[in-house]
């Protein structure tokens, strides 16, 4: 009784270690298959690689373009100009008001003296603002807002402009807007494109499938009158489709990273200019096996979409 | 072993392959199938392995209705059955010895057991010093045996060969029937497909005639 329990688990274990034995084995036929004829296969994963580096490279851009918005505009500020002849006291009592404001995160007033002097020492308007017989320029209050929303921003503006004493408040939405738009559709289209693309790996794979399918017909009919089942006979295709997905990942991987050493130093010069240390960010490691990740599972579904579409003809007849 | 019930195959569109073919084989018997090419001997061997299924009647394989078997447990039951083809059905870019061992990695065998089996195969079919050979380097009889020990090598109780000796001359015909004869012996149930009704004359074996799709038995 024991000893055939026994028995019965070791057959089962034998059974496993030789089903794990096979993939590996699979596997590694199957990629030296692909080794040995490199050449049609450095063509395949050089197609899959384009296809896959385009939307990783669009991610990168708006990547950055996101780095670059962040240091070079940082949020938007919102000036509030104070009503004329509006006293000091007014003007702190306010100040103090807005700082208590969830919505603040800083605010900086600068009084119609401080201004006159600021613009007298840098517009060189000096001598005319002299000849005038008072300070034309009223109390500003410069604040950031903690949001960098359009829709929150408009209803903080409307809101301050309810202020006592205020007399206009000034927000430059429209490049926010503008900015968040452009954003938006960046990442749209990154999306609609990596989809697009994403479709096109899974054709290309799933065709070249199905040719590596239609040239070894002969040993899968062997395979299958031998008792072997759908998933023997599924393997080494699966196997082919994923090594094609992984290649054209690090393919496209190498392609981005070539384009980003090209594209680095040009844009430090761009960036200096500037004043500023901006330097482009590549994918990294973590997002660089997930670029990977995509690709081999790309690569399986496209070859498991082909390998069931024409194992079916392989099955026997209904009878009728 | 197997047991035809008024069994009828047609294929589409086509006139009747098989029709209301009824007999029984017992376990360790041998048999021949006789009758001109087109009588439907192949198409009763595809009803067997579940190539083809019948469109009337029923066959019953190791007292299983094949008719009633879903399309995945087919492999477990060709596992149990050795097929031997005309044209051998090698994988011309393996070795002897991975044709052989196919069918034994498929089911999951350990890679020792698959050695130990494949070469007294091997050894049973002649061809022992032959194992790392390619089929193409070999003659056409002994890539007949080839397929031979690729087909028992899985140690099967029923042994089907669809005209094994078809391209062979009567030489050699000969020696791969005494092979089927000895595994007759060790009481594997063998059913032979063939033309070649003077071996069939000399074996003194139980012999099934197909005409046009009917079976007349003679002895």
């Amino acid at each position: 009784m024991n000893s055939g329990a026994t028995l019965a688990t070791s057959r089962w274990r034998d059974r496993f270690r030789a089903w794990l034995s096979n993939h590996r084995r699979v596997a590694a036929e199957t990629l030296a298959a692909l080794l040995v004829n490199w050449v049609s296969s450095l063509m395949t994963w050089l197609v899959l690689g384009i296809a896959l580096a385009l939307p990783v490279f669009l991610y990168l851009l708006l990547m950055n373009v996101g780095v670059i918005s962040d240091r070079f505009a940082g949020k938007p500020r919102i000036s509030i100009y104070l009503q004329h002849g509006l006293g000091q006291v007014e003007a702190e009592k306010l100040m103090a008001r807005l700082s208590r404001d969830a919505r603040t995160e800083t605010v900086a007033y600068i009084s119609p003296d401080a201004a006159l002097e600021g613009f007298q020492s840098r517009s060189g308007f000096g001598d005319v603002l002299e000849s005038l017989d008072r300070n034309p320029l009223p109390g500003l209050i410069e604040l950031t807002p903690q949001a960098t929303q359009p829709a929150i921003l408009a209803r903080q503006v409307t809101d301050l402009e309810g202020e006592p004493g205020v007399d206009m408040v000034v927000v430059d939405l429209a490049w926010v807007e503008r900015l968040f738009a452009l954003v938006a559709f960046g990442e749209r289209l990154v999306m609609a494109l990596a989809a697009v693309l994403a479709l096109g790996v899974l054709l290309v794979i799933g065709n070249t499938i199905r040719l590596a399918i239609e040239s070894r017909r002969s040993e899968i009919e062997v395979v299958k009158l031998v008792g072997g089942t759908d998933g023997f006979v599924r393997r080494p295709f699966l196997y082919l489709g994923f090594w094609y997905g992984v290649g054209g990942a690090v393919i496209a991987l190498l392609l981005v990273q070539v384009s980003l050493l090209l594209l680095d130093d040009p844009v430090q010069k761009l960036a200096q200019s500037y004043q500023d240390d901006f330097s482009l960010r590549g994918p990294g490691v973590l997002k660089g096996f997930g670029v990977v990740v995509i690709g081999a599972v790309l690569g399986v579904l496209g070859a498991s979409l082909a390998v069931s579409k024409h194992l079916r003809t392989f099955a026997p007849s209904k009878p009728e | 072993m197997i047991r035809f019930d008024q069994v009828s195959k047609r294929y589409p569109g086509g006139k009747d392959a098989l029709s209301r073919v009824s007999f029984e084989l017992d376990d360790g018997e041998m048999v021949f199938l006789t009758g001109h090419s087109g009588a439907g001997k192949s198409t009763l061997m595809k009803l067997i392995i579940v190539m083809e299924r019948a469109s009337q009647g029923q066959v019953f394989v190791q007292g299983i209705n094949v008719n009633r078997v879903a399309d995945r447990q087919i492999p477990a039951l060709r596992r149990n059955i050795g097929v031997v083809f005309q044209n051998h059905q090698l994988l011309f870019d393996r070795s002897v010895f991975d044709n052989v061992a196919l069918p034994l990695i498929i089911s999951g065998f350990p890679q020792r057991e698959v050695g130990r089996r494949v070469r007294a195969a091997l050894s049973k079919v002649g061809l022992a010093d032959r194992e790392r050979a390619l089929p193409v380097m070999l003659s056409g009889g002994e890539q007949q045996r080839v397929g031979i020990a690729r087909a028992v090598v899985n140690r099967p109780q029923l042994l089907l060969a669809d005209e094994p000796t078809g391209n062979l001359d009567p030489e050699l015909s000969r020696e791969i029937m005494s092979l089927f004869y000895q595994f007759n012996q060790v009481g594997v149930t063998v059913m032979v497909a063939t033309h070649d009704l003077d071996l069939v004359a000399r074996m003194k074996k139980r012999e099934l005639v197909l005409h046009e799709g009917q079976m007349r038995e003679s002895r």
